[in-house]
């Protein structure tokens, strides 16, 4: 897309980051999906849109998983409106072997640029009863969302009953170009990080 | 007092007592006759003052018989001064016992008469308890009081007199018959002998109460002669206790017989004795058991010392024998276990709560001896069983203790504790944000060093006028300081002089301006001056003259009563004066004063006569132009003529007309002349008023309290009980802080003086804002106290710091009403010092508190006092209302009045700009030009948070594309990108919007092509509308499934091998089964997905009785063979060569070609799907119209080459492809169904030319078919991945509970019905109510009626009812389907009634079932309406017919007719059966109509919906009565049919761009006669002649065509039809093609098509 450079018509919003680890108490061997959830005025421009990183396990010593998973993608957009959401969810084998959802959690794409980091509180969805509880860890088959995006979503979540597993850490380092171009102010950090034109 | 004698001589000496204190008690009458009830209550209401009165008594008989001594002595005092006082002598001289009752003492007397009052009283019920009830103070109101005062008075004088008489009549004997009888208690025994010698002691004090006690006490020594005397003489009338209760009768009904006087007499003085508290009497006397209640009243009331009742017996011993009688007299409760027969009520059983399943709690343990014990004991009481259960056990709540701990076990707390749980202690912290905060580390010193009364109830008289005296020095003390009067007569002195002065200095000249008006202030200010020098003398004289009177007054008192109380004595300094230069200087001031005076009046006088002389001049001159008025008028009036001579008379008149209307000033008084002689008289009387006489001693007051006061031994009975009194009392002061009590200090003994010395210091370390500081006085005595008063004091200033603080003095009081029948004088009750009982006063309880409240200092004498800069106050506020919004919430801010309070309340600043826009709407609402709006908006502030006007919103483009994404319109709900700026948004987006928007108002005919189809477009589409709005809310509503993918539970105990064992089962099968089956695979939610991701799995397996290849001949005779030659065909020949074409979303895809008419290909193609839009939400896949075209096709091979019959492979050859015949599934289908699996009927045309059926159709009735007469192919079609279909809206609606016209209870049955159905046959469709198009719940055999169908189809078969049959399925299944999805955007099944259907002309299966169900019955059929499965349909309606051959199944949708057995019906599974009056659920082990039974009255295999239990409620039918049939007009349908040929010829061409297409038009005319024949055999039995026909016709031609049919909706489909035959795609350059359109009109715009499409090639 060329554009000119005094008229954007788009702004840009490269997330650059990664996956850094977790922290699940009680898993362990567990691997990391994750996808962006965005509004229809968005548009990956470049970079992996989704993946799935290494299965890793704890160190007996720290308790935390690590994946150091590379974020690198660039969207387009109009609008901010639907701006993206990074959605993350774990999975590891259970006893069994099966492969189960460890969590499921979303946080939006920092606003600011610059380096930040995210805490995301993971969460499963709930059996409907206690003997499915059972039988679900019998036969390696938990409740699961229909999508994960769902996470990213407010509608309808009213319906599930989840229950709170761990935490992954995310850090991003933003760049937005041409946002201030178009009258978003997203802070004092975008105002110094203005390029000479 | 040992001889009668002396009681003689005491008798006189107290009569004149009597006669002095008569004075007082008469005061007290009054006092008593004008407030009874409030004595009544004093005296009633208030215990402590009785526990005080009564306290007299409880001590040592020393202390009472020195009581007795002091009164006695009071008693000679007052009479040996009676001389001097005023004597009113009322009473007669012999009445001698109320000398006693007016004791000296005015306050007992007071208590005589006021328990007089209360004996007099009607013994009511409640009259046995202590107190009699203050109500009935009510009764007794003046009247009755003074009447009965007088009464008793009277009857006083009699009794006493008859006593006398009596006396000497009494016997001893009868005396002591009495005793005997009176001793049957050891109570009264005891009681009985003391009054005996109590008597003796002094009659007229019988009743005193004290000497009752001493003559009690001296029983154990022998009666005196006195005593004896007295209690043998005394009268005891044994009929009294009737006579009294009469009398009672009598008083209370307020008749005073005078007749009765005696018996009134006698009564009245029994009830003076219990008015004297002396209850002996009646003891003895009485039998009644009324009085012996109101004895012990009396009894109980006095407060007896412990020796009156102490008996000493020996010790009691109850024998063993008796003491087994007593005990056997107990109820011992029984161990045994009470049958539960007795614990319930007669003829229950126990009903246990647990069997009936529902939950009752764990019952504590209790051990079954204890719970026998305790059940039996219950039974025996009253309502025994109300305690017992329906299950016969006593009710009890469950067992509240818990099994386990609630609390985690915390084992190894000590060692190794988890880090995590480990505590760190941190020191708490001060809030950073609390330094600015009031709630610092402040503290307010509250030092209370004193109280001071300055009266209290327990003040004698002479603290009273003590108190007084003090205060009046007070006065003087604090006038003398500031001595205002010596000031004044300087000023006045210093102002005369200058006065002097000045006029001495100038003379009487003429003044200048500037000196004379200092002259007149001069005297102005003396004036003034001297008004108030002589106030302030007055004042001070007054004040002098007060002290006196009162000091003189106290010296009177302390006379009068012989004791001393206070030890103020006032000294009164003499200073003697030098009377000549005193008499100078007075004669002086006098002589100037006077002057003054003159003077002032001289020139006040000067100053009105000026003004008289001023205003006399206007009224003059006023008057003159009066008369020069009335003197025109006059001559306006008379003219000229009138003469003058009576102009004085005119005048008169006139004034006395003319003075209504213009009243004039009136005529001025001439001032009077000051009178100069009389104001030296004046001046002089004044001075002796207010100023010292010339040569007076100068007196000074001295108060000193060094006087000494009388000690208690010396003081008369009175007044020691006044003084023990407050001895008792002692306060205390509670310091409240924000109303709530913070300490207090110990309680101090009341001094005699009336001051109590705190001196304690409390330091209040503060938190809170302070908001009132509260001392309040409590009133202790003994271990009771009460509130005296509260002070309220200031929170100080924070300047105001401990150490610097003034003690300050506040002052405060109590309106509590205390009275006392001591000294002491009383709170709130009138007081009088003079003789004869006037000028009354009334004294409050008041005092003085002395405390000092001070911000506190801290160690390092720091105030501990919030900042100064800090206005308590408005921190105060700050806290709390700071916020506006907080204050008062955000919807008050609309509300004015809040605030302003607001505002005021929290002290706003008015000049600080945050404030600005708060003030400015104040000021406008105070002024009161904006009144609050009276109306109400939700979202107020919507204004404010709007970011661009309406008009920007609506003018911007891009902002219109975000609000039409947002509101999902079809054409802009997956828009991706809509640009930043407007700019950028190209007006090409909207076009397509708009052109529909436009669309919708102007009907396109070129795509309807039929006006009526175009109107039941647009109202199809406002119905579409109407049913989305209402499904929107629906959608929004989510469901766990839609979010949560969750492993269900296998049923357990169903038809499965439980959750284990079919897991295990899994795990055991084999891994590669010979016979696989197709398992369910999991489903995706269509969010994730995007184009080509999805495709379309369709698996063609095989096909049955695919039409065969006519034996191809070039010659015409031929064609006459082929019918005889049929079977050798078969053999030799090679029939077809079928393949499948499966089109989807115009990509098409082919199998192998297969041999022969029953061909086998077994494979799978994949066509990519994508959906519009690349929309794959469930709504976008639900509004995929698509559908999959399966179409087989005959390869034929044609040689190029001339030569017949032989094949070379060198040869070219020709492929072309025939058309046989297709399958149309809808993608929606597959959609909803996920899988469609099964054998498809073929679409096969009627004629195909150049191919014959295997079997010749029969041209029969419908049911005589046989079952492998059409053409059938076998599919399998799914989708890879899975999609998870939109479950029916219906369940969420059914949550959303839609209104419904039904009754709640059929709703609540169908419901059940619905949902046990589904619970047992999941499988099986089970539909009792619809939703309607309003979207209302209807129940479904409201849609079955009987309805007439077209008269012609009735009349175009009057013999044979099945044509007509035929003919009305025809006519049905010719009205488009268009499924409920498809319509209305959603998964919802709407259904219409039949004429609703017939006006859309679209519907889904159940309306055309419905239709053709309604049909049916009215011609005379059973008909049922099948609610089942069918493919590829899935869930539908179809239509069974009880016939006498058998049972029948229609399709509705096509028209065909299937029998119960065939295996090619295509319903699969039976749910249920609806007929008009009933539902049947399929009960049965088989669903499929080939295993059923259809006899609906047996429930064993049909459930029906209404039952005996459940009846028919009698619905009426939703269906009109009558369905109304338009004519179709055959020339719209010529036309139709004209511009169906038009465009479709077009399209071919279109279709063909790179040959050319040409159009045989013989052909064409041919096949356009053939059509309608076609069409009136509903395309049976003509394929023979017709091909015959035909081939005559065209000769040599090799053709190749078959006739289409199709019910007509749009032209859309049509075309698709004709593209997917795959005609147009002969490539040979000589082909020409023929195409015929036919449309049958049949009643209300039901229209037939038929295209006949042909390719000729000439070979």
């Amino acid at each position: 897309v060329t554009m000119a450079t005094n008229n954007p018509s788009v702004f840009l919003l490269t997330v650059n980051g990664q996956i850094e680890g977790a922290n699940f108490p009680e898993h362990d061997n567990l691997y990391c999906k994750y996808c962006y959830v965005y509004g229809h005025d968005w548009a990956p421009t470049t970079g992996l849109e989704e993946g799935i990183t290494q299965i890793t396990c704890k160190n007996s010593q720290t308790q935390r998983l690590v994946w150091n998973f590379p974020l690198e993608t660039t969207f387009k957009s109009t609008n901010p409106f639907g701006w993206p959401q990074l959605v993350v969810s774990v999975y590891g084998p259970d006893v069994f072997g099966n492969d189960v959802v460890r969590g499921y959690g979303a946080t939006h794409i920092p606003f600011t640029p610059g380096q930040h980091k995210r805490s995301i509180p993971m969460f499963v969805p709930e059996p409907t009863w206690r003997l499915q509880k059972f039988t679900g860890w019998l036969l390696g088959r938990r409740p699961e969302y229909t999508d994960p995006k769902v996470v990213a979503q407010g509608e309808g979540r009213e319906v599930t009953r989840v229950c709170s597993q761990g935490s992954v850490t995310v850090s991003f380092h933003i760049m937005s170009k041409d946002m201030k171009k178009m009258g978003y102010d997203v802070g004092p950090s975008h105002v110094h990080s203005a390029t000479p034109d | 007092m040992a001889s009668s004698r002396d009681i003689l001589e005491k008798l006189a000496m107290k009569h004149r007592a009597l006669q002095e204190t008569l004075v007082k008690n008469k005061h007290a009458d009054d006092v008593q006759a004008l407030v009874p009830s409030a004595k009544v209550n004093v005296g009633k209401l208030q215990p402590t003052m009785k526990a005080a009165e009564s306290s007299d008594e409880d001590p040592g008989e020393t202390l009472k018989r020195t009581l007795r001594a002091q009164r006695q002595r009071r008693k000679e005092l007052l009479l040996s001064k009676s001389s001097v006082q005023e004597s009113h002598n009322n009473e007669e001289t012999e009445e001698v016992s109320t000398i006693k009752r007016y004791s000296p003492n005015d306050k007992l007397a007071d208590k005589t008469e006021e328990s007089s009052v209360i004996s007099i009283k009607p013994p009511s019920g409640s009259y046995g308890s202590a107190t009699p009830q203050p109500s009935s103070s009510v009764f007794l109101d003046t009247f009755v009081t003074q009447h009965l005062q007088e009464k008793l008075r009277a009857a006083r004088s009699k009794g006493e007199k008859l006593q006398q008489l009596e006396a000497s009549v009494q016997s001893p004997s009868r005396l002591q018959q009495l005793r005997d009888r009176d001793t049957v208690t050891r109570f009264d025994t005891r009681q009985v002998d003391p009054v005996g010698a109590g008597r003796h002691d002094d009659p007229p004090v019988l009743h005193n109460r004290i000497k009752f006690r001493e003559a009690a006490r001296r029983v154990r020594d022998l009666p005196t002669a006195e005593e004896s005397y007295n209690f043998f003489t005394f009268n005891f009338e044994p009929d009294r206790p009737n006579e009294r209760l009469s009398r009672k009768r009598q008083i209370r009904r307020k008749s005073a017989e005078e007749a009765r006087d005696e018996e009134e007499g006698k009564a009245a003085e029994v009830e003076e004795d219990a008015g004297g508290e002396d209850d002996q009497d009646e003891t003895v006397n009485q039998s009644d058991e009324a009085h012996l209640v109101q004895n012990a009243d009396d009894l109980f009331v006095i407060d007896h010392s412990p020796q009156d009742f102490l008996v000493v017996k020996k010790a009691e011993y109850v024998s063993y024998h008796t003491r087994i009688q007593q005990e056997s007299e107990l109820f011992t409760p029984s161990f045994r276990t009470v049958p539960a027969s007795v614990k319930l009520p007669e003829n229950m059983k126990p009903r246990f709560l647990e069997e009936e399943g529902l939950y009752v709690g764990k019952r504590p343990a209790i051990s079954l001896t204890n719970e026998n014990i305790l059940e039996n004991r219950l039974l025996k009481m009253d309502e025994g069983r109300k305690w017992f259960g329906d299950d016969g056990r006593i009710i009890t709540l469950p067992d509240p203790v818990k099994e386990s701990s609630t609390r985690p076990p915390l084992a190894d707390m000590e060692e190794d504790l988890h880090p995590a749980l480990q505590t760190v202690y941190r020191r708490p912290l001060k809030s950073m944000y609390g330094s600015s905060d009031p709630t610092g580390d402040y503290q307010i010193d509250v030092n209370v060093s004193g109280l001071i009364f300055s009266h209290h109830p327990l003040f004698s008289r002479e603290h009273v006028l003590a108190a007084r005296l003090a205060h009046l020095f007070d006065q003087y003390l604090t006038r003398r300081q500031s001595n205002l009067s010596g000031h004044l007569t300087d000023k006045l002195n210093g102002l005369r002089n200058a006065l002097r002065n000045v006029v001495k200095v100038h003379g009487d000249q003429d003044l200048p301006q500037a000196l004379q008006r200092r002259i007149f202030e001069y005297s102005l200010e003396v004036r003034n001056t001297r008004h108030l020098r002589d106030m302030e003398q007055e004042k001070d004289r007054t004040l002098l003259k007060n002290i006196i009177k009162v000091w003189k007054e106290i010296k009177a008192l302390r006379e009068f009563q012989t004791f001393t109380n206070t030890p103020y004595k006032l000294y009164l300094r003499r200073e003697n004066v030098d009377l000549a230069a005193d008499e100078h200087m007075y004669e002086e001031e006098i002589l100037t004063e006077a002057l003054e005076i003159e003077a002032e009046h001289e020139e006040d006088y000067q100053k009105k006569l000026a003004e008289y002389k001023k205003q006399q001049e206007e009224w003059k001159r006023w008057r003159k132009k009066q008369k020069a008025k009335k003197k025109k008028k006059k001559k306006k009036k008379r003219g000229q003529t009138q003469d003058d001579t009576d102009e004085e008379d005119q005048d008169q008149e006139g004034s006395e007309s003319e003075g209504p209307f213009e009243e004039g000033p009136p005529k001025p008084e001439p001032p009077e002349r000051p009178d100069f002689d009389s104001i030296e008289q004046w001046v002089r009387e004044k001075a002796s008023r207010i100023r010292r006489k010339p040569g007076e001693v100068i007196l000074t007051p001295e108060l000193s309290a060094s006087g000494s006061i009388t000690p208690s031994e010396l003081c008369p009975r009175a007044e020691v009980a006044r003084r023990e009194d407050v001895s008792k009392r002692s306060l205390f002061i509670k310091v409240l802080y924000n109303d709530k009590e913070v300490s207090r200090t110990g309680s101090c003994s009341l001094r005699s003086d009336f001051r109590v010395q705190f001196t304690q210091l409390f330091h209040l370390k503060i938190l809170n804002c302070p908001q009132s500081m509260n001392l309040q006085v409590f009133e202790q005595i003994g271990s009771s106290s009460s509130l005296l008063a509260q002070v309220f004091v200031p929170v100080p200033e924070p300047s105001v710091v401990t150490g610097s603080a003034p003690v300050e003095t506040f002052e405060f009081s109590s309106n509590q009403r205390v009275m006392f029948d001591h000294e002491g004088v009383g709170s709130d009750v009138p007081l009088s010092f003079e003789p004869d009982g006037s000028n009354k006063v009334i004294l409050l309880t008041s005092g003085k508190l002395a405390c000092c409240v001070s911000w506190g200092i801290g160690e390092d004498d720091v105030p501990r006092a919030p900042p100064v800069s800090q206005q308590l106050g408005a921190a105060h506020s700050g806290l709390g209302h700071l916020d506006a919004v907080t204050y008062i919430g955000a919807s008050g801010l609309y509300d004015m009045k809040k605030i302003s309070e607001w505002a005021t309340q929290s002290r706003l600043d008015p000049n600080d700009p945050n404030n600005a826009s708060i003030m400015q709407l104040l000021k406008v609402a105070s002024s009161g030009e904006v009144t609050a709006p009276d109306y109400f908006r939700l979202e107020h502030l919507q204004e404010e948070f709007n970011f661009a006007t309406d008009e920007e919103m609506e003018k911007s483009k891009r902002f219109r594309l975000l609000r039409l994404r947002h509101q999902g319109v079809p054409e802009f709900r997956n828009y991706k990108f809509v640009p930043a700026f407007s700019s950028e948004t190209s007006e090409e987006v909207f076009k397509e919007y708009d052109r529909r928007l436009r669309d919708e108002e102007i009907i396109n005919k070129e795509e309807h092509l039929d006006s009526h189809r175009a109107l039941v477009a647009r109202y199809l589409q406002k119905i579409r509308e109407s049913v989305i709005n209402r499904f929107i809310q629906a959608k929004h509503h989510y469901l766990l499934s839609d979010l949560v993918v969750e492993e269900e539970i296998p049923s357990i105990g169903g038809a499965g091998s439980g959750i284990l064992g079919l897991n295990l089962f899994k795990l055991a099968e084999p891994k590669r089964p010979l016979k696989p089956q197709r398992k369910e695979r999991k489903k995706v939610t269509a969010q994730n997905l995007s184009d080509g991701d999805v495709r379309l799995l369709i698996n063609i397996i095989r096909a049955h009785n695919i039409p065969v290849r006519k034996p191809h001949s070039n010659k015409p005779g031929q064609s006459s063979q082929s019918a005889i030659q049929g079977s050798e065909w078969f053999i030799s020949q090679v029939q077809v060569k079928p393949f499948v074409e499966v089109s989807f979303q115009r990509t098409v895809l082919q199998t192998t070609t297969a041999d022969g008419p029953n061909p086998s290909w077994n494979e799978e193609l994949q066509l990519p799907f994508s959906a519009p839009n690349g929309d794959y939400s469930t709504t976008g896949l639900q509004s995929v119209k698509d559908e999959v075209f399966i179409n087989i096709f005959d390869e034929v091979v044609h040689e190029a080459a001339a030569s017949n019959k032989e094949r070379r492979p060198s040869v070219h050859t020709q492929t072309e492809k025939h058309w046989l015949g297709s399958v149309k599934i809808p993608f929606s289908t597959i959609y909803s169904q996920s899988r469609i699996d099964g054998a498809f009927r073929v679409n096969t045309p009627a004629v195909l030319l150049g191919y014959s059926k295997e079997h010749g159709s029969f041209a029969a009735y419908d049911h005589f078919r046989k079952p492998n007469e059409g053409t059938f192919i076998r599919l399998f079609i799914t989708m890879e991945p899975q999609l998870v279909p939109g479950e029916a809206i219906r369940e969420k609606i059914k949550e959303m509970t839609f209104e419904s016209q039904e009754d709640e209870r059929l709703l609540q049955a169908s419901e059940t019905f619905e949902r046990a159905a589904a619970l047992r046959y999941p499988d099986r469709p089970c539909i009792t109510t619809v939703i309607d198009l309003n979207g209302k719940t209807v129940f479904i055999t409201r849609y079955i009626r009987p309805l007439k169908p077209p008269q012609e189809f009735l009349d175009a078969f009057p013999n044979n009812p099945q044509e007509a049959t035929t003919l009305v399925a025809r006519y049905v299944s010719l009205i488009p389907s268009l499924p409920d999805e498809l319509s209305f955007c959603g998964p919802c099944d709407l259904w219409s009634t039949c004429d609703q259907f017939l006006t859309l002309l679209a519907g889904d299966e159940e309306e055309h079932a419905v239709l053709l169900c309604n049909y049916f019955l009215f011609l005379g059929k059973k008909a049922w309406l099948i609610m089942g499965t069918a493919i590829p349909e899935g869930p539908t309606a179809y239509v069974l017919t009880h016939e006498p051959s058998g049972f029948f199944i229609w399709n509705p949708s096509s028209g065909q007719c299937f029998e119960r057995d065939d295996t090619f019906c295509p319903l699969q599974t039976i749910g249920c059966l609806v007929s008009s009056d009933n539902v049947w659920f399929n009960i049965q082990e088989k669903a499929s109509p080939v295993n059923m039974s259809f006899d609906v009255t047996n429930t064993s295999w049909w459930k029906p919906f209404f039952s005996r239990s459940f009846s028919h409620p009698g619905l009426s039918s939703v269906q009109p009565e009558e369905l109304v049939y338009f004519h179709t007009d055959r020339a719209a349908a010529s036309d139709l049919q004209d511009r169906i040929e038009k465009i479709l010829k077009e399209k071919v061409m279109e279709w063909r761009p790179r040959h050319p297409t040409r159009w045989n038009r013989y052909c064409n005319s041919i096949l356009k006669q053939f059509l309608p024949k076609l069409e009136l055999s509903r395309g049976q039995d003509v394929a023979k002649a017709h091909r015959h026909e035909l081939q005559n016709l065209l000769g040599d031609y090799r053709i190749a065509g078959f006739p289409l049919h199709m019910p007509f909706s749009e032209i859309r489909p049509i075309i698709e039809a004709v593209y997917s035959t795959g005609v147009h795609n002969v490539q040979v350059s000589n082909v020409e093609f023929a195409l015929a359109v036919y449309v049958h009109p049949y009643p209300s715009y039901v229209l037939s098509v038929w295209v006949y499409l042909a390719s000729l090639t000439r070979p």
